[in-house]
């Protein structure tokens, strides 16, 4: 895990898929692809397209990097919709274009105190930045979520590091987890930064109670992508001070001061 | 075989241009490919002030295709030529600009700030905009309207060439095609992007915030080979041909059907340097034809 900037240059392979292995039940698989040269900074992404696609679905799909092992780079994927179920049935040696490391990722200095929020598959950046934390006493994860627990790689985070899970299942167990959340952005606020990434409720909520209480706050942004490389525009999100800007240039990390939520 | 291509006053070095709108302002592209090795880039459609475009989502996946309704969101002329001009190698491929305005006053003022500078090799007049209010398509469905943005932005662009790129939103695009030929353009460009629609039957909501957009990609290449051909036999300019082309084999079916050069759009969201291989592989496969030149080929299709 090295901290990248923003500017380094990035690279487009058509890259094989080494290991697709299901995780908990069935819609969870972490995809793991050939590692091209490159390093990353944890909350970049990169963009996917396998080549069996031909010209349906046309788009290429976002995935964070989830981590670098071994096994080459794992992409944590939810089967949602047609591209991410023809993504989880490609198989060994299948031939994907990758491109990337997108975006901007969390940067963060390794002794400071981190707050992560994370909902659902918004844990999938903090897989690797955890597991590769030189001071995993110094994290601290509150994680939401709406399935079974079993289906996230949480076994797989340090010993050490603080976690706290939360299963909503109903809309009495939203506000509890609204309330953990206020307790935990409260009693931070100061301490160090909070990196949230999930639903945009979630980050809506989180960007508020964070204002409310001055936390400094980093907000990972999920949205629909057509190029991932700031051409299309289709990927906007509204700023206090630039206005529109492409979430997959200008961000998918923003200061949560500066997004102007939209209904 | 040499697989340059002459587009009136413009020689480009192939027939691969970009269509704008897919490819930002080229600088983006630059870690995926040369952009020295293009026949043309043609950047984002320019307006006069910067533009903050549409609400989100503004842009759909659809089968072989998507939907946009960006609603050209730019960084104005003043920013583009300031910033981002000077970045782009004008000298050795040219770049063209693509400007949108709301009247035709904006038209001829965009034109005339344009003309000045050496780096731009020719405007593209946008008048097939389906995603905005004022301006765009209104000048581009009617050949009045047409043939009067033509004419002045042809008065204000000094030596410059300009490509009008008509909209297939039309019931005849070949009577736009003659009525800006007319008015003195120099090329035409076509398709713009059909008009679309996708609907969420679980929200019951548009997909887009716009509720309209424009269709592209591969879905629309009949419509758009199609039409390139009728306007090919009606007038005696350069044609630009656009829409869904991603192969190789996509592009020599505009140019047989009378293209002299072509753009891709939608494509290029499939790979970032996917325009870049298809110049190799254009010249592969013209060289597989056994083409000595594409005087051989442009406009040869047998009845």
């Amino acid at each position: 895990m090295k901290q990248l900037n923003n500017h380094e240059s990035r690279t487009c392979v058509r890259t094989m898929v080494r290991m697709v292995t299901p995780a908990g039940s069935d819609g969870f698989i972490s995809l793991y692809l050939d590692l091209p040269e490159w390093d990353y900074t944890p909350g970049q992404f990169v963009m996917i397209r396998p080549e069996n696609w031909d010209n349906d679905p046309v788009w290429p799909r976002p995935f964070s990097i989830c981590e670098v092992n071994r096994n080459g780079l794992r992409l944590f994927i939810q089967v949602v919709g047609r591209g991410t179920r023809l993504i989880s049935r490609l198989t060994p040696g299948s031939r994907v274009d990758l491109w990337g490391p997108l975006g901007n990722g969390f940067k963060f200095d390794p002794d400071d105190r981190l707050l992560i929020l994370a909902g659902g598959m918004g844990i999938a950046p903090f897989i690797g930045l955890c597991k590769n934390h030189p001071h995993p006493e110094k994290v601290s994860l509150l994680f939401g979520h709406r399935v079974g627990i079993e289906c996230y790689p949480l076994d797989e985070l340090p010993q050490g590091m603080d976690k706290q899970y939360a299963r909503q299942e109903g809309q009495s167990d939203l506000v509890l987890f609204q309330e953990m959340l206020e307790k935990r952005i409260q009693e931070f606020s100061g301490l160090g930064r909070i990196l949230a990434c999930g639903p945009t409720p979630l980050l809506r909520v989180v960007s508020s109670l964070s204002l409310k209480y001055k936390a400094e706050t980093y907000v990972s942004l999920e949205n629909k992508m057509a190029c991932g490389v700031g051409a299309c525009l289709g990927c906007v999100a509204r700023t206090s001070d630039q206005g529109y800007v492409q979430t997959c240039t200008h961000g998918p990390v923003f200061r949560a001061d500066r997004i102007v939520w939209e209904v | 075989m040499d697989i340059s291509v002459k587009l009136g006053m413009l020689k480009l070095k192939n027939p691969i241009m970009t269509a704008s709108g897919t490819f930002g302002y080229g600088l983006e592209f630059k870690p995926y490919g040369r952009l020295e090795d293009l026949g043309a880039v043609v950047v984002k459609g320019l307006s006069l002030e910067p533009r903050q475009g549409n609400p989100m989502p503004r842009i759909v996946e659809t089968p072989c295709g998507m939907l946009n309704a960006i609603g050209l969101q730019n960084i104005g002329v003043e920013a583009f030529l300031k910033e981002k001009l000077g970045l782009l190698p004008w000298k050795t491929t040219p770049v063209i600009v693509n400007l949108y305005g709301q009247t035709r006053e904006d038209f001829a003022r965009l034109a005339d700030i344009l003309s000045r500078e050496q780096g731009v090799a020719a405007l593209e007049v946008n008048i097939s905009c389906p995603n905005v209010r004022e301006g765009g398509i209104q000048f581009g469905q009617d050949p009045v309207q047409a043939a009067r943005v033509t004419e002045v932005v042809k008065k204000s662009a000094g030596s410059k060439p300009v490509i009008i790129k008509l909209s297939p939103n039309v019931s005849d695009v070949t009577v736009i095609a003659r009525a800006v030929e007319s008015a003195g353009a120099d090329a035409i460009s076509l398709i713009n992007t059909l008009g679309g629609m996708a609907v969420d039957i679980y929200t019951r909501k548009p997909c887009l915030a716009n509720k309209f957009g424009g269709l592209s990609g591969p879905a629309i290449k009949p419509v758009a080979l199609k039409m390139v051909h009728e306007v090919c036999k009606k007038v005696s300019l350069p044609v630009i041909g656009l829409g869904g082309i991603s192969s190789a084999r996509d592009v020599l079916e505009f140019i047989l059907v009378g293209a002299s050069a072509v753009q891709v759009g939608t494509a290029t969201f499939t790979r970032p340097d996917r325009v870049f291989s298809l110049v190799s592989e254009v010249e592969k496969l013209a060289m597989e034809l056994g083409l000595d030149s594409w005087n051989d080929f442009q406009g040869t299709l047998k009845n």
